[in-house]
């Protein structure tokens, strides 16, 4: 397939993903911002979300205050943020557009439809302190996510595109997860809070409810919420559908794919099964002595070089 | 002016073609017509059919209006027209092998030949080269429009890259789903077999040095193009790559696009691009859009371009008025369709008939374009037309003159109501190496805004479905078009069938 094809459709399935990842950081946020404790003073909890994301320089240029009316409207609606919600859809239809042979009708439906939706938030005036205005765009983008996700899933072809798209999918949402997962080490708990008090564990659930994987715990582990096993559910569990690992066994698969379909394995491939590799042999008894934030922090740095071993290898011949 | 109606004759009477459309407009209320036209929109923008209007960043993408009532053309009718299309084409491509070879044309003296060599689209580059298969329009558009029952004329030529056809095509899927009851009434000639018939017709053209399965793709300019929708539509529905310019790249004299797998030879390109931006080193150096070494390759005869380099010659204004004169030479046939009767005011006879009539002519620049330098006579004031006297007198070989046509009306639906509306015709012909195909139908453009007679969809033009019908059901009886209608009872055992087997599998499980 063209190169410019493979790309388009990567960069696509990136960033519908991120557009889920977005809404649900800043959920979670929001969640994290209500729990009461005993002093108004050391709230981080929105300055968190923008490290998070990635976004806290872009967001420093333009606002002084990272409260959440700022932070909600850079992250959701700002045309100044490249990594918006409001962008990311764009930039998804802007990619579809360019590359609608290669999708199916539904795809392009679900797509074109959300494009269209979009003008219908404005996210500039009045309605953007409307935490419900906030809430309906915020569903939606999930929607969205979910619907572009299912359909491509449902009707695209087994072939190379497919993988394409699924590839740029699964290192989003290992990027994503490893940041929704370190939001929790920016969050400072107040002197006056202990670890594993309430506020902790308050923290940790949210985090969980945030990517859907409250009752994924309970089901695993059947005992409260402990800060290391939140962290093996996001991280080492193979049934989790969006751990790190179950993330790298759906990379290392889809490249597999591409690599025999081409009768070439290369650089992208391996390194992928490098860091596979890497997360099979973990513990997470040894990812907390030697530091999550640490283990995280590497971890994005490795999944950003496979995003670019690929466009080296297949997305800019 | 009286315009002939296609539905409406003068007395009130419905012309057999349009018998059923006229009974479905009266059946069908003032609500359910608006419903069926907000229907259309819905599908429409669902689909993404857009086109872009320069300039105007809040409309980029803006639809072209859809009009829900389907212009009507008898099989008997069409017949006549194919025939004539076909034939003018094979002309046209003759011409332009000549033009680009031999130049006998000129030598017999039937065309002044500093029409051919002081033409802006004239090619030199292209002289004494002959392309794969001696074919060089592909893909034509004629337009052509209506002035009474009987007369059709070709209003212009399109043999650069006319563009429509996915709107010929979109408009007929709209059209079944708005009226299926209309459709199945009539038998219409399917037009969805377009695509088919293009992909057969570029890989006949393949170079001979390309192997049998010859690898096509689709160049545009880019999704900022106005007709990017019907781009991507086309290759979509050819099953071939939609390239830009920066996916190709020309190493000693072959094309190549860039894929995921490394380069990959490509043998046809159905080029959406005006020559000037093909080739930066061949053409305008400025052009971010083309493809450096393409024409080189395309004159060492590695790639076919459809259609090929040098075409604007045959569909420019000054050149049309000798299609006649072109057909005569080369096929040795009178014209079947004609030409809008042109006066060249290089010659003394039609300057003298030219400069009597001007209150009732339009006079146009032979080089102009889009209304540039034109004279419509009845609606010009005595100070124009004394202007136009002096230029005819002065530089008479810039300008040709036509009659102000009738264009024929077609019934269009409105919130006010039904009302008729100027339309013209573009069928689309594609000319093969081993023949020229015409699919039954083509572009109907509609002037939406009343006593407009401008079709273009910039200024208030709209489309239309166009269908091709079969005289015969005109006369039938109710019972034998029941018999005909064997598409209804096929769907409904389709869906019995379907229901039950359903059921079944589920009580087993």
């Amino acid at each position: 397939m063209l190169a410019r094809t493979a790309d388009n459709l990567y960069w696509l399935s990136r960033y519908m993903e991120r557009a889920d990842f977005l809404a649900r950081i800043i959920e979670a946020t929001q969640r994290l911002a209500s729990v009461p404790r005993a002093s108004g003073k050391d709230e981080t909890e929105w300055e968190s979300a923008l490290i998070a994301s990635g976004a806290e320089e872009t967001f420093h240029a333009n606002y002084e205050v990272a409260d959440e009316p700022n932070v909600v409207r850079f992250l959701a609606f700002s045309e100044d943020n490249p990594s918006s919600i409001r962008n990311c859809i764009e930039y998804a239809r802007t990619n579809a557009r360019a590359v609608r042979t290669a999708l199916t009708a539904e795809m392009w439906d679900a797509i074109n439809s959300a494009w269209l939706d979009l003008q219908n938030f404005n996210g500039q005036g009045e309605a953007m302190h409307d935490r419900e205005e906030t809430s309906r765009f915020l569903e939606f983008a999930k929607a969205t996510s979910l619907v572009f996700d299912g359909s491509a899933y449902r009707t695209m072809l087994r072939n190379d595109a497919y993988w394409f798209s699924r590839v740029g999918l699964y290192i989003e949402r290992a990027d994503n997860t490893a940041r929704i997962l370190d939001v929790k080490y920016h969050v400072l708990l107040p002197e006056t809070e202990s670890i594993g008090g309430s506020l902790d564990y308050y923290q940790w659930t949210a985090l969980l409810r945030s990517v859907s994987a409250l009752t994924a715990y309970r089901w695993i582990y059947r005992e409260s919420v402990q800060p290391w096993l939140v962290a093996d559910l996001l991280i080492l569990k193979q049934e989790m559908p969006r751990s790190l690992l179950a993330c790298y066994d759906a990379l290392v698969r889809f490249l597999d794919e591409i690599g025999q379909a081409y009768g070439q394995q290369g650089p992208g491939q391996r390194h992928a099964r490098t860091v596979m590799r890497r997360l099979e042999q973990a513990s997470i008894k040894d990812i907390f002595q030697s530091g999550l934030h640490e283990f995280l922090t590497d971890f994005v740095e490795d999944n950003s070089r496979l995003g670019d071993l690929l466009t080296q290898q297949y997305l800019l011949n | 002016m009286p315009y002939f109606d296609e539905m409406t004759l003068p007395d009130g009477s419905i012309r057999d073609v349009y018998q059923r459309v006229a009974q479905w407009l009266s059946d069908s209320p003032a609500e359910l017509l608006e419903s069926r036209r907000s229907q259309a929109e819905l599908l429409f923008r669902r689909i993404g059919i857009t086109f872009a209007v320069y300039g105007d960043k809040d409309a980029a993408e803006r639809l072209i209006p859809f009009d829900i009532i389907p212009r009507m053309i008898s099989r008997a009718e069409w017949t006549k027209l194919e025939a004539g299309l076909i034939q003018r084409v094979k002309a046209l491509n003759m011409f332009l092998a000549d033009i680009y070879g031999d130049r006998e044309i000129l030598a017999a003296g039937k065309i002044p030949a500093d029409l051919v060599y002081s033409n802006a689209y004239f090619r030199p580059e292209m002289s004494g080269r002959r392309v794969p298969h001696d074919i060089y329009i592909h893909i034509a558009g004629i337009d052509i429009v209506r002035v009474d029952g009987d007369k059709f004329y070709v209003l212009e030529d399109n043999a650069r890259t006319p563009s429509g056809v996915s709107y010929m095509l979109e408009n007929r899927e709209v059209m079944i789903r708005l009226a299926p009851d209309l459709f199945a009434d009539h038998r219409v000639a399917p037009v969805e077999n377009y695509p088919d018939a293009l992909l057969a017709t570029l890989r006949s053209v393949a170079p001979r040095s390309a192997n049998s399965e010859p690898t096509i793709a689709l160049l545009t300019p880019g999704q900022f193009n106005s007709a990017y929708y019907e781009h991507s539509f086309l290759a979509d529905k050819l099953g071939v790559e939609l390239v830009e310019g920066r996916d190709l790249l020309v190493r000693d004299d072959i094309v190549y696009m860039r894929t995921t797998e490394g380069p990959r030879r490509v043998d046809v390109i159905y080029r959406r691009i005006d020559d000037d931006f093909l080739d930066p080193l061949a053409f305008r150096p400025d052009s971010v859009l083309g493809v450096p070494g393409l024409v080189s390759a395309y004159l060492a005869g590695n790639i076919t371009l459809a259609n090929a380099v040098g075409t604007g010659i045959a569909d420019d204004k000054a050149i049309y008025t000798y299609v006649p004169d072109i057909i005569e030479f080369y096929l040795g046939e009178k014209p079947l369709l004609q030409n809008v009767p042109t006066w060249r005011c290089r010659e003394a006879d039609s300057l003298a008939y030219v400069q009597e009539h001007l209150n009732e002519l339009v006079v146009k620049e032979v080089n102009g374009s889009g209304g540039y330098g034109m004279l419509v006579g009845p609606h010009a004031t005595s100070e124009q037309i004394l202007l136009f006297r002096k230029k005819l007198t002065a530089d008479p070989e810039n300008f040709i003159a036509q009659p102000t046509l009738p264009l024929s009306t077609c019934p269009a639906s409105f919130s006010h109501g039904v009302a008729p509306r100027h339309v013209d015709l573009r069928p689309f012909i594609l000319s093969g190496s081993q023949e020229i195909r015409v699919v039954p139908g083509g572009l109907t453009r509609v002037a939406l805004k009343e006593g407009s007679l401008v079709v273009n969809s910039s200024q208030g033009g709209g489309t239309k479905d166009t269908w091709i019908v079969e005289d015969n059901l005109i006369e039938m009886s109710p019972d034998q078009r029941q018999s005909q209608c064997f598409g209804a009872r096929q769907s409904q055992s389709q869906s019995l069938g379907f229901g039950a087997g359903q059921s079944q599998s589920q009580t087993q499980g």
